[in-house]
This record gives C-alpha cells, structure tokens and sequence, in this order.
C-alpha cells in the first residue's frame, strides 16, 4: 500500500494525472442528475468495444474482395472465440444504434441542446452520422452476397444527386455502378482509418463540452444542493453500462451473426435489403418512383438532417420541465411511430431471402465438391468389395491406392475390375468399370478424402444420378453438360418436395421443359434428392 | 471492519461491475488469439526424392513441393531440404536454415561441411556443430522410407 502511494505521488508530482483524474470525478452534478442521464456514458463504452473488438477482427482479416469472405470463414469457424468476436462487434453496432437514438431522444425531451449547449448538440448530431457512416462502411466487409447486394443499392442512392451524383460514385470507388476492389479499399479505409480517429476526436471534444457547460440542470436545480459524479452518478453509469454490456454479450452468444455464400455479381436472385436501422429509408424509397425518386432518397433526408442539425436554432425558448414540453414530446412519439410503421411495412413486405442466412457457415465436405461421376465410382469400389484388399492409407493385399494414381493402363484396369483375382468375378456394370478406371487414373486429394469420408447416403445418390446419366444434360461440380440449369446450390431456390415432384412429372413443375419424367423407386428418390440437396453453390 | 456505507457499496459495484466486463472481453480475446485453428492439418508426409538417385554419404539439396494451410489460404508452394542417404535403407532430411538465425546454408564440398554464410557457422555432415555461434545441430524433418522413396513430413525434431 505504501509503495503504490509513493508510486502514485511520483507520478502525480510529474504528470498531475491524480489531481486530473480527480477532477474529473468530482465534478459537480445538478441535484436532479439521475439515471436518464447514462446513456452517454453507455455509447462511449459501447464505441471502446467496438474498437476493441474491430481491432481483433482485423489481425484475422484479409480487406480485399475474396480474400475477406475467406478470412471471415475462417474467424468463425476455424478460430476459438471468433463467432463470439465477431458477434460483439456485429450486434454491438445494433445497439449503438439503440443505445445514440436513446441518448438523442433523451437529450431532445429534456431541451438539453438549449444555450448555451448549441454546440454540444451539433457534434453530437454529427456523431450520429458517423455511427451511420460505420453501419454503411462495414456492412460491405464481409463481402458476402447480403454485403454485396445491400452496398449496390447503397451506392446507387448514393449517385442520385444531380450534378453531384457521378463525383461521389468516383469517391466511392464505384465508378459506372459497380462495387469491386477500390470501391471495397474505400469503404475499407473509411472504416477503420477515417472513422474511429474522427469518432473519438469528436467524442473528447463533445465530453469536453459537456463537462465545460455541466450536466443540464432542471428548473428548481438551482435552490438545491449540488451532486458529486463520483460515486452515485458513476454507479449508475456503471450498471446501465453492465446492462448494456449483458445484452450484448446474450446477442453475441445466443444469435448467430450470418454469413451467406460469397458476392456473386452475377446472382440474379438475390435480394437486397439493408440493416434493420435503415429499413425505413428503403420502405420510404418505394414511395418515390420515377422522377420523384430523388425526394425519398436525396432531398427528405437532407431536409431531416437539416432540421436535426438546426434544432437548438428553431427552438430557442428557456429550459423548462419535460412534462411541459408536449410539443417535443408529440414529435418524438410521432416520428417514433413513423419509424416503426415504415420498418414494419419494410420487414412484411420483403419476400424472404432465398440463400440460407448461415449458407457461408456450413463446412462442405470434399464429396459435396467432386463431381458425380468420381463419387459414383467410389460407391462401385465399395459396393463390391475392392476395399478387402485394397485398404486405403495402407498397403494391405493390394497396392494402397491412395497414395498415388494408378499408372496401369485402362485395358489392364477394365480386365482386373472385372475379375480382380483369379475365380473372383465382380458385379460391375460397364459404365461403373469405365467410371472407376477414370477415378483411380484421375482423382485427385479431394477424391482421396472424398473416398474415406463420404457416407454411404451421399454415394448412392452419387450412383443413381449415374445410372440416369444425369450428367448428359446437366452440370453439377463442374462436370456434365449445359442442356439443362446447372444443379450446384439447387436447395438455395428449390423445396425438397419440388425437387421429388419435379422427377416424375418435369413439365408440371417447369411448363415448357424438355426432361425426360423419371420413375424411380422410392429408396433412390430419396438417395438422389439428398445428394443434389447436398451440393453447394 | 469498516461499516458498508452508501459510498462504500457504489465504489464497490463500480469495481466489480467493471472487472467482470474487462474479464468477460479478455477471456475471449486471448482464446481468439493464443489457441491455435480448429482444423490445422495433421503432418502430410510427401515424396521428395528417390534413394536410388542419391549418393550415400554425400548430401544434396532436395526440392519438393507440398501443400500446406496458410490461415484461410492453402498454398501449394516450393520446399527444400537437405538429403544425407546414410545406407541402402536409410536417409536423414535436414531442415535447410542454420540453427543459428535462420540463413539458408550450403554444403561445402571442398571443406565437407555445411556452411552458414549469414555468421560461419559450420555443421558435420552429422548435422553437429563445429565452429560458429550455432547454438544446437542442425534440425531435421521427420521422415519415412517407403518402396524406395524418401518421405517427408511436416514435423521438425530438434535436438
């Protein structure tokens, strides 16, 4: 204790950082401070763990088109506390949302923006921006259909000003519309060089200001005795933040952050939507079409931030009792209830997205990504037997055919299918001799893996999609013809029950198609839907 | 014992509430950082060369390539490794940076030792130090001898 005193003074006699500190918690508070007034003290917090938390983010993070879904892969699946990091910062930035609009409303209802605390609204409107700037700037990071699409929309608002309108798309990076690796390095760089600097400049600079006017004081404040910050005011500061902090972290843990399959610029299916807090802008952008398409997107807005900006100038009366401001109270209850009419609307009117939210989180396994033929093959190996001798990973009585490709020739290979030893004949069609002969001469590592690890459901659909060659109209891992729709990522857009309907009875499902119906037994139907349920985009 | 004041509680919480919150970021930031991926590959042992293609007693550099998981990226990338074949059955794959700090060496034909140029280090063809500030022989990959090809795996003994 002696030596932490002695420790203390030194440095206070060098640096004056007790009596600061000091200062700083035995400021004077009004009588009537209390716990509407912590929802400041909460946004700083929540602003240092999103610092906190971006910084982790970003010792795993590869910030280019690509390489950063990949990464973010592999921070949620690969790396201990990865989901649970990048859940923090995701619902974390939800909740500045929450936290800001709160602490606006708050200091709106009580005429806390009134001289002399002008400038003290002003930059906090202008952190509001910000933390908007944020919520658009990342949304765009994990490069993910969902980032890609939303950002489309984002930028082409974005290019609607007159005149204006092409200037900023060039800032953006997005130059003739589309978003790519500048557009991506800008919104990177504004993420995480721009913003945070910027952020807590203005952070220190609105504390600053805060502390130089003091907390505002209520009518009647001035006949009572003064508060101390320290330790009532900061305790109840500490417990909302706790809570805060309690929420946050059950988000983080119990709702799983999505993560859909990487930005495809081609994907014509997807539908883009923004962030729930930005919702109400998109309902509203429905209203303006045409030429008026430029009052909802540019010029409301601009009007509203306005309006938000000059609010301590419109208002100009005394400070008075927030029982008394009816007139404040009416407009924030109303464009409360705006808000919600606008964002419910906007949630029942979106059709439900058709990629799965956790379609990037699924692992896939080397079967779901070779094509048909070389699984179908591995099911003709097993199916009658080769593996008695041919054990894979070792040599047993045959050679271990994992190791290397067989160097035999065809020929050889055909005749050793048929009858692998003397008095030993096999029951192998000719189609599945040729396809193994193909399998053991060309597969490669993922076959290998594929050979000892897929189950005996997802080979058989592989053998009944053979054996209906399939393949001689579509394409499914890269391998088939092109007649037919490309079957990868067929569970993103249809049903299992389309899927078993649409075997017997194509042209019911589809008018106008020219597939063959097909009879299958209801063991097979269930094998072959499963398979192609199975194989990612 | 002090008595619990009003003020004594809150300084309390305010501590307590506040050390569960760094605690319950730090735990997970140093999981995040210190605990190694999930699915690291286990050792994958590769062919590098054919004994009958090496001469006993005399080491070669052996150049072979191997796939190996970098983060979210596999790469298939070049390695090199020193070869001793010591018999007909027998071979030795040494790790090709000195021990020292981590220069590539060269076996020294005319002295019969390897050289690290970065400090002179030298090592026997035993792969011991003989003069030099190396502080340990040299490393070697794990490896394995199979249908007259030598294998190398992933691991490093070090002695």
């Amino acid at each position: 204790m002696k030596t932490l005193r002695a420790v203390i003074d030194w440095l206070e006699e060098r640096t004056g950082v007790e009596s600061a500190l000091k200062h700083f918690l035995y400021e004077d508070v009004p009588a009537s401070a209390g716990w509407h007034q912590v929802l400041g003290s909460v946004a700083l917090f929540g602003f240092l763990t999103q610092v906190f938390t971006g910084i982790l983010l970003a010792g795993n993070y590869a910030p280019t088109p690509g390489d950063a879904y990949n990464s973010l892969r592999y921070i949620v699946t690969e790396l201990t506390g990865g989901q649970l990091i990048r859940g923090l910062h995701h619902w974390g930035a939800s909740l500045m949302i929450v936290v800001v609009g709160f602490h606006m409303i708050q200091v709106f209802l009580w005429g806390a923006y009134k001289k002399p605390r002008e400038a003290t609204w002003i930059v906090g409107a202008t952190l509001l921006m910000l933390t908007l700037g944020f919520g658009l700037t990342g949304y765009l990071l994990p490069w993910d259909n969902r980032a890609y699409w939303g950002t489309v929309v984002t930028t082409q608002i974005a290019s609607l000003p007159p005149g204006a309108g092409p200037y900023v798309l060039r800032l953006l990076g997005s130059d003739g519309g589309s978003i790519g690796a500048i557009t991506f390095a800008r919104f990177y760089a504004a993420h995480v060089l721009i913003l945070p600097p910027l952020t807590a400049l203005l952070i220190a600079l609105h504390v600053y200001l805060v502390r130089r006017h003091g907390v505002t004081p209520i009518p009647g404040d001035e006949a009572r005795p003064k508060k101390k910050f320290y330790p009532e005011q900061v305790f109840k500061d500490t417990f909302a933040t706790f809570a805060w902090f309690a929420v946050l972290m059950g988000m983080a843990i119990a709702v799983r952050v999505p993560l859909g399959h990487v930005a495809d610029p081609t994907d014509t299916s997807y539908i883009p939507r923004p962030e729930w807090y930005f919702l109400f802008l998109f309902q509203m952008l429905k209203a303006f079409q045409g030429p008026l398409e430029i009052v909802g997107a540019v010029i409301i807005p601009t009007l509203a931030i306005i309006a938000l900006f000059l609010t301590p100038f419109i208002d100009r009366g005394k400070v008075i009792r927030v029982r008394q401001r009816t007139g404040a109270i009416s407009l924030v209850v109303l464009a409360c209830l705006g808000w919600i009419a606008l964002t419910a609307r906007a949630v029942a009117t979106t059709p439900p997205s058709t990629e799965s939210p956790d379609a990037g989180l699924a692992l896939v396994e080397p079967w779901q990504e070779i094509p048909a033929d070389q699984l179908a093959a591995i099911g003709a190996f097993r199916k009658d037997n080769c593996g008695n001798c041919h054990v894979l990973g070792k040599s047993g009585a045959g050679p271990d055919l994992a190791r290397a490709v067989s160097q035999k020739p065809s020929d050889w290979l055909m005749a050793h299918f048929k009858q692998p030893a003397p008095n030993v004949a096999t029951q192998l069609k000719n189609p599945e001799l040729r396809g193994l002969v193909a399998f053991v001469t060309k597969r490669n590592d993922e076959g290998v893996k594929a050979w000892s690890s897929a189950s005996q459901a997802a080979v058989e659909g592989a053998m009944v999609y053979q054996a209906n060659q399939c393949g001689a109209c579509h394409k499914l891992n890269g391998a088939g013809m092109q007649t037919g729709p490309v079957l990868n990522g067929v569970a993103d857009h249809r049903t299992r029950e389309w899927l078993e309907g649409h075997f017997a009875d194509p042209g019911r499902f589809s008018p106008g198609s020219t597939m063959p119906p097909y009879k299958l037994n209801s063991h097979d139907l269930d094998r072959l839907t499963s398979y192609l349920m199975a194989i990612p985009k | 014992m002090e008595t619990l004041t009003r003020r004594t509680f809150y300084s309390a919480v305010i501590a307590g509430l506040g050390g569960i919150m760094t605690a319950a970021l730090a735990a997970p930031a140093a999981a995040y950082l210190f605990i190694r991926p999930k699915s690291q590959k286990q050792s994958d042992f590769v062919p590098a060369a054919d004994l009958s293609q090496l001469t006993v007693g005399k080491p070669e550099e052996v150049v072979f390539r191997r796939t190996r998981t970098d983060g979210w990226r596999v790469v298939n990338e070049k390695s090199t490794a020193w070869v001793l074949r010591k018999d007909e059955q027998t071979a030795v794959a040494y790790t090709p940076q000195c021990t020292h700090l981590g220069c590539a060496y060269h076996w020294d034909e005319k002295e019969n030792n390897f050289l690290c140029p970065c400090h002179t280090s030298t090592f026997s063809i035993d792969g011991k130090v003989l003069t030099g500030p190396a502080p340990r022989p040299l490393d070697r990959y794990v490896t394995r001898i199979e249908q007259g090809k030598i294998l190398i795996g992933t691991e490093i003994q070090k002695s």
